[in-house]
């Protein structure tokens, strides 16, 4: 059994307001240091595959074809076997 | 006409369009489900406003790999006619039929209302058709800002693919777009729901404008 843990985020050119809505947030909170902030989504996928490298492949493929939208987003990803 | 109109799970507006397209077009109007083939050969597929998958993951994320897109995608590449309004261009975008996403509106919040629309291409073959110098159509998202990298701005602009813009912005989208067209012009998608304007109770028939140029083309 294998664990994917994904991070998907807003490239870097695009504007994203719920990250500055935070960072406004955290500033009347009283924290004038927090420089910006970007909100993005981690999943989590356990797979049950033959071996790491099928399971590894796997998680790439559903990031490339639902997971992530390559317009918008970016992505890493680790996987880790249970 | 024969027109397919497209249900996903979450789908609110797919009777709405049917209906007007039935009443004011003559149109015969298909119902399909999402799970099913597309069938018939129709002349126009229809993908509805809505929630569909209810947004989980990303608007239209996951309508783009259900049953139905199978056999909308290669009908669109071989030169289909395909419409969707608001989460129906989400849908395309997301299924690549469209360049560009739809992000969420910029001051974060849905907006509910009426929207002054002008042409946005000059040379665009459906809004260059329309007499009036701007339309009236409702908008009801809470993800419909336009976005696309640098030079998919400019081929849009350049190949006269750009069919509605905000007359003032309300989402933040690039270039106040609000609807685009394929390539080929047979794939067309736009925010606001030219389907709720057809009607004298609603007091708006803007939408009606719209139909007549698109249908006609």
């Amino acid at each position: 059994m294998f664990l994917a843990k994904i991070n998907v985020t807003l490239k870097e050119s695009v504007l994203d307001p719920q990250g500055q809505t935070v960072l406004r947030a955290l500033h009347s909170m009283g924290y004038p240091s927090v420089q910006d902030v970007r909100v993005g989504k981690y999943i989590e996928i356990k797979l049950e595959e033959a071996n790491f490298n099928d399971a590894e492949s796997l998680v790439k493929h559903f990031c490339e074809k639902l997971l992530v939208n390559s317009v918008i987003e970016t992505y890493t990803y680790q996987v880790e076997s249970l | 006409m024969k027109v397919s109109v497209v249900t996903f799970p979450g789908s609110n507006c797919d009777r709405d369009v049917g209906q007007v397209l039935s009443e004011y077009y003559s149109a015969k109007v298909s119902y399909v489900w999402h799970k099913d083939p597309l069938s018939g050969n129709p002349d126009l597929v229809v993908l509805p406003g809505g929630f569909s998958y209810g947004d989980y993951l990303r608007c239209g994320a996951m309508a783009k790999v259900s049953r139905v897109m199978q056999d909308i995608l290669p009908y669109a590449q071989k030169g289909g006619r395909v419409l969707g309004i608001c989460n129906g261009f989400q849908i395309l975008t997301e299924s690549g039929l469209l360049p560009g996403a739809l992000l969420m509106n910029q001051k974060l919040k849905y907006i509910c209302r009426n929207v002054e629309l002008i042409s946005g291409s000059p040379q665009n073959p459906i809004s260059q058709k329309i007499s009036k110098p701007s339309l009236t159509l409702p908008i009801a998202h809470g993800e419909g800002s336009y976005f696309a990298d640098t030079e998919t701005i400019r081929i849009l602009n350049s190949e006269n693919r750009i069919l509605f813009r905000y007359k003032t912005n309300p989402n933040g989208s690039i270039e106040s777009i609000a609807g685009i067209l394929s390539s080929n012009s047979r794939v067309v998608g736009l925010m606001p729901h030219p389907e709720r304007a057809m009607n004298p109770c609603s007091g708006n028939m803007d939408g009606r404008l719209f139909f007549d140029s698109y249908l006609n083309n």
